[in-house]
């Protein structure tokens, strides 16, 4: 199957090159049989590098350890599923579930695009051809997925068990869909500039992937902070290490460009920034996979140091110089239909919102990249840890969690006064209100305060905004309230899906701003002795070590700890941590251990706050148990955030609710009141 | 047969009690068992002491990275890598500074003497390191100010403009609608306004 493997490689490289060469020439200009020969090597592109996927999978699921991927990731005694995503554990796999990944959305993307962007899809399948070409370079010339050994060993050396993990499973194919996807509306950015069909049409094209690969990217990122909580075991979820910020950039840019292209639909401006967005997320996708692939930069997260990187940096200069080349060549064509009216404006609020966006971008990609820069400049070698990103993104973030809130309080065009001072009320009075009450509570973190304050305010905003147009419209159409609030969100789609992604990043902040009041405490335990730990919410827990057992499981031996839980006396139940140490079976009856013993967190969920329990280890090899003890308090709400996200993420993106006629004009609360009309 | 019973229930008990007191006896271990596979469950483990959680040494590896390359300060490195062999040393070393009766910043300024200044986890904001800090700050004040100044002399330009705008001659025949300043406008014309600026704010 490798040959197959090897020999679907080069095939695709060869159709990725046609279709790059192709499409970028313009030869099919007046010559519809190559411009479909361009949209059908795309479809060939799918198939051949399925074919090349199915090798390594085959691979894979047979044992075939003279492989070098196979022998390096998987062993004999691992479960089927870990098996199955051990294609993308490692750098040369993943490379290939990229390839494959982005050659699948261009397929998509040539097939369901609507005809009359016909003049645009040559040049998308150019663009998206070339980076999947680039992919397909590099593993052939770099890191070859199918390279096979001089030896053929009895096992393979296993998944490390941190990978063995559900969230592992999940998480990197979600955030490689949101880099890779994003290449999509690259392509399409692109294929405007050459075509010099720069009006909205593209924009209107790629709106679903732009929200798409946003979806895929959030959702990734929060999976990969699931999976560093409940597996890696040091009581958080986010590190700003440089591959989580490096997942971040791409993210902030999106989200910028999510807002910033409201302003070009409505009103014609900001052209050649959305341009610059999107080619600077793309570029931020590739900068990633640099950071993760090439060793640049220590993080516990990259893939062994190989020659890849300089393929990336390589690739992402390119990229760079002729991306923004060919919108500076087309400058003039990106002229603003129209021009702000007011400062006072939801034009504005955007345009404040995409600075804090980029510039939180900026300054996470400033902080990632200032241990290089002072080394370069200072000759010594500095580390830049949370307290730095931290310090320095946190009031960024409060200022944007605000402009939450304030945006869709701030009319199209220009807000009065009057106006001002009725779409604030409520909101303001909420956050105020809020802040009262931690005040009297006793809270004096000033951030833990701002920030709870702000997401009152921004509660405060959102909740008026169903209420008033639930309202009106019931009102108006003699609706129960349920139904008019369902049409409401129905028929406005994209509007109430944006404000559940607010009421989603409300959530996140607010459990964000939790994560400062945890407690925690070591303790060594003999079974019945306890310890006791106070939370920040004043609950008393006291954790009764029962003992210690020992149990082989799947490919592992277990030895897992058990605590009963009390909160203020009353018992709520038995919360179990592990160690796994992991072993291969070269040949049926041997066996060997493999990797260190890893950790399994032993954790209760609770809206307030979680119990994350830790078994450290064991004195002298007895039942007497090493533990650490956690309350995180509101962790729980980043999960709940990310389903409420992915909802109006989804209720955004839902084909219809355009209605026509006197629905229309009852969409509620917004209606235009005309002179004389009565209406 | 009582005797007998009586015997046998003598015997059991002395048997199960000597067991029970054989498995209390047992060397060092009190009530604690022995695990079947000790090197299963990871590397053997200290005892913590009171001092291994004390407020005042936590915080202070807060402050500083483990150097076995995690990314981690060395408190939670410590207490979370159970097979890093750096941190269990560097918190010997802030236990035996702390012994000499260090302050919590000379702890630190004797790590970054002995491992370099990347055992912080924040560079100190200090000769360069302030740019570090300060220019995120910065640029973004300075590219706001920017787009504010440029966004208020552009609306002014555009008001003035608009204000120097003649009147709207009467209204035609035939239009019903009225708006004040607006230019004349038909019925249809009426209702596509009406119909987009509803579409608009979608």
């Amino acid at each position: 199957m490798t040959i197959l493997g090897q020999l679907a490689l080069w095939t695709a490289l060869l159709v990725g090159l046609w279709a790059a060469v192709v499409g970028f020439s313009g030869r099919w200009h007046g010559r519809p049989e190559l411009a479909l020969s361009v949209t059908r090597s795309v479809y060939a592109l799918f198939a051949v590098l399925v074919v090349a996927a199915i090798s390594l999978w085959k691979g894979l699921i047979v044992h075939d350890f003279n492989i070098e991927y196979v022998s390096s990731y998987t062993s004999r005694n691992l479960p089927g599923y870990f098996i199955f995503s051990a294609f993308w554990a490692g750098q040369k796999g993943s490379l290939l579930f990229w390839a494959i990944v982005l050659s699948m959305f261009a397929a998509v993307a040539q097939w369901l695009t609507p005809a009359r962007y016909r003049a645009l899809m040559p040049y998308v399948a150019a663009v998206t051809s070339t980076v999947t070409s680039f992919f397909i370079t590099v593993m052939l010339f770099a890191a070859n997925p199918f390279a096979r050994m001089h030896f053929t060993p009895p096992d393979g050396q296993g998944l490390n068990p941190q990978l063995q993990n559900i969230g592992m499973v999940i998480h990197p194919p979600m955030l490689y869909l949101g880099y890779i996807s994003i290449t999509i509306p690259f392509a399409f950015a692109i294929a405007a500039l050459l075509s010099r069909r720069v009006d909205a049409g593209w924009l209107v094209a790629i709106r679903k992937w732009t929200l798409m690969s946003w979806l895929f990217l959030s959702i990734g990122i929060t999976l990969g902070m699931w999976w560093a909580y409940v597996e890696l075991g040091w009581g958080g979820y986010w590190a700003w290490d440089p591959v989580e910020n490096a997942s971040l950039l791409p993210w902030l840019t999106m989200s910028a460009f999510l807002h910033s292209v409201m302003i070009q639909e409505k009103r014609g401006m900001l052209k050649r920034w959305n341009m610059s967005l999107i080619i600077g997320s793309f570029l931020l996708s590739i900068f990633g996979t640099f950071i993760t692939r090439s060793g640049v930069i220590a993080s516990v997260h990259s893939f062994t140091q190989s020659s890849v990187g300089y393929f990336f940096l390589g690739f992402l200069i390119a990229a760079g110089v002729l991306s923004f080349t060919l919108l500076y060549t087309r400058w003039e064509r990106l002229e603003p239909d129209s021009q702000l009216e007011s400062m006072v404006s939801r034009e504005a609020a955007f345009l404040f919102n995409n600075l804090l966006f980029v510039g939180i971008a900026f300054s996470v990609l400033w902080g990632t990249l200032f241990p290089i820069l002072s080394e370069a400049v200072r000759g010594t070698k500095i580390a830049v840890g949370p307290p730095f990103f931290n310090k320095v993104n946190v009031p960024l973030g409060l200022l944007l969690l605000g402009l939450t809130g304030i945006g869709p309080l701030i009319a199209w065009r220009k807000a009065s006064t009057a106006n001002l001072k009725r779409q604030f009320a409520g909101p303001v009075a909420t956050g105020l209100a809020v802040l009262a009450l931690l005040l009297a509570s006793g809270m004096r973190n000033f951030y833990a305060l701002m920030s709870l304050a702000l997401a009152g305010f921004v509660a405060g905003t959102l909740t008026q905004e169903f209420a008033r147009g639930t309202r009106a419209r019931a009102r108006m159409y003699a609706e129960s309230i349920p139904i008019a609030f369902g049409r409401l969100v129905a028929r406005n789609r994209r509007r109430y899906g944006g404000y559940l992604v607010h009421l989603a990043m409300l959530l996140y902040f607010v459990a964000f701003t939790g994560y400062a009041f945890k407690t925690e405490t070591e303790a060594t335990l003999r079974p019945g002795d306890t310890a006791t730990l106070k939370s920040a919410f004043g609950h008393t827990y006291t954790f009764t070590h029962m003992g210690v057992s020992q149990f082989e499981q799947l490919n592992r031996v277990v030895t897992q700890a058990s605590v009963q839980v009390s909160k203020n006396g009353k018992s709520i139940g038995v919360v179990n941590s592990e160690k796994r140490q992991h072993f291969s079976e070269p040949a049926p009856g041997v066996r060997e251990k493999s990797f260190e013993p890893s950790t399994e967190v032993g954790i209760r969920y609770n809206l307030q706050e979680d119990l994350y329990i830790v078994y450290a280890g064991s004195v002298d090899g007895t039942e007497e148990a090493v533990y650490r003890f956690t309350l995180n308090p509101l962790v729980v709400w980043v999960w709940i955030g990310c389903l409420v996200l992915i909802v109006g993420a989804l209720v955004t993106m839902w084909p219809g609710g355009v209605v026509s006629g006197p629905v229309r004009r009852g969409q509620a609360g917004y209606e235009v009141q005309l002179a004389g009309t009565g209406q | 047969m009582t005797r007998r019973r009586a015997f046998l229930a003598g015997f059991g008990g002395a048997l199960v009690a000597g067991g029970l007191r054989a498995q209390q006896a047992g060397p060092d271990q009190d009530q604690t068992g022995a695990l079947r596979d000790p090197g299963a469950a990871g590397r053997p483990h200290e005892r913590i002491s009171e001092r291994d959680n004390a407020e005042f040494i936590t915080a202070v590896e807060k402050r500083m990275h483990c150097t076995c390359g995690c990314g981690l300060d060395i408190y939670t490195c410590r207490t979370t890598d159970f097979t890093c062999s750096f941190s269990p040393v560097l918190h010997q070393e802030v236990l035996a500074l702390n012994d000499e009766g260090k302050s919590a910043d000379d702890i630190v300024t004797a790590f970054v003497a002995k491992y370099g200044e990347k055992v912080l986890m924040a560079p100190k904001p200090v000769g360069f390191n302030i740019a570090g800090y300060v220019v995120p700050g910065l640029v973004i004040l300075l590219v706001g100010g920017i787009m504010f100044a440029i966004l208020k002399r552009r609306t002014r330009v555009l008001a003035a403009a608009q204000a120097e705008a003649p009147v709207a001659p009467p209204m035609p025949a035939g239009a019903s609608h009225a708006v004040v300043g607006a230019p004349p406008a038909s019925q249809a014309e009426l209702e596509r306004l009406t119909r987009e600026m509803q579409e608009f704010d979608q």
